[in-house]
């Protein structure tokens, strides 16, 4: 584990120098961006994900005990950040705050058959080329659609994509946070790559963005 | 040599992990070949920024509405 100059007391200086043997505040300081997107995903709210991700440095601090290092630090904070937001949803059994990227532990499997091959393996259709995926970024229109095609990714696969694209966690951790084989890993994110492709496909670069050019 | 399905398999791992130097080798061999998986290969780097740049944004619009 790297050890930098400590620059900010994340929260009591004397707590953290105890904790110096297996992180400082400051490698603690490091996860925060990754527990702020994990928490700000199924939280929605910029001010509670705040909240509860301080509160998890917080405990991760005063808990530095119970931290083997064998997990992994992030691991570690992960299971931290998931307590204080089950806390906040008993708190407030209330409106909109739905567990998003927990909900998804059915069977989602979504095996055998797929239609983007044919079984010699080779595409059906296959990936057409896109013009000018750079302008597309730039268009509000293109985000509505991007939207659109990933919350149309099955739950399991939409969380196992979330978790690796949007929230930044490494595939090792993601099986563990979603409790999938490696080999499941690779063939989910596989066929969510396809499904998304193939929609941003159909949706905006066959559709709209051909009209807007001609137009 | 890799079917196209498996070809495109490659390419998705590879983005989330170092691929040996025979998967890449036989993944650009494919690649140099094939125009569907070539598109594949860039399309799927494109959404992963896509998605990067999503989760940015969704960040703002909370940080923004604050």
């Amino acid at each position: 584990m790297t050890r930098l100059k400590p620059a900010v007391c994340v929260a009591d200086c004397d707590i953290a120098v105890k904790t110096e043997a297996l992180f400082t505040e400051h490698t603690l300081a490091e996860q925060r961006p990754i527990l702020f997107r994990y928490a700000l995903l199924q939280l929605r709210d910029r001010d509670l994900a705040d909240d509860v991700v301080q509160e998890t440095l917080l405990a991760a601090l005063q808990a530095t005990a119970s931290f083997e290092g064998k997990a992994g630090l992030r691991t570690w904070l992960i299971g931290i950040l998931k307590h204080k937001m089950a806390d906040h949803w008993r708190r407030n059994a209330r409106k909109n705050v739905a567990p998003e990227l927990t909900l998804a532990n059915e069977g989602e499997g979504e095996t055998g058959s797929d239609d983007f091959f044919s079984s010699n393996g080779h595409w059906n259709g296959g990936p057409k080329a896109w013009a000018d995926p750079e302008a597309a970024l730039k268009q509000q229109e293109f985000w509505t659609i991007y939207e659109t095609c990933q919350n149309n990714l099955p739950p399991k696969m939409a969380q196992v994509f979330m978790l690796r694209e949007l929230v930044g966690l490494e595939a090792n951790e993601i099986c563990q946070e979603a409790g999938l084989s490696v080999a499941n890993y690779w063939v989910t994110m596989h066929r969510a790559r396809l499904r998304l492709r193939e929609c941003l496909e159909i949706r905006w670069f066959n559709n709209t963005k051909q009209e807007q050019r001609d137009a | 040599m890799h079917s196209c399905r498996d070809n495109s398999a490659l390419v998705s791992r590879g983005l989330d992990e170092k691929l040996s130097f025979r998967e890449r080798f036989s993944v650009w061999l494919h690649v140099m070949m094939c125009a569907h998986c070539r598109n594949f290969q860039k399309q799927t780097q494109f959404i992963r920024k896509a998605a990067r740049l999503y989760a940015d944004d969704l960040q703002s619009r909370f940080d923004s509405k604050s």
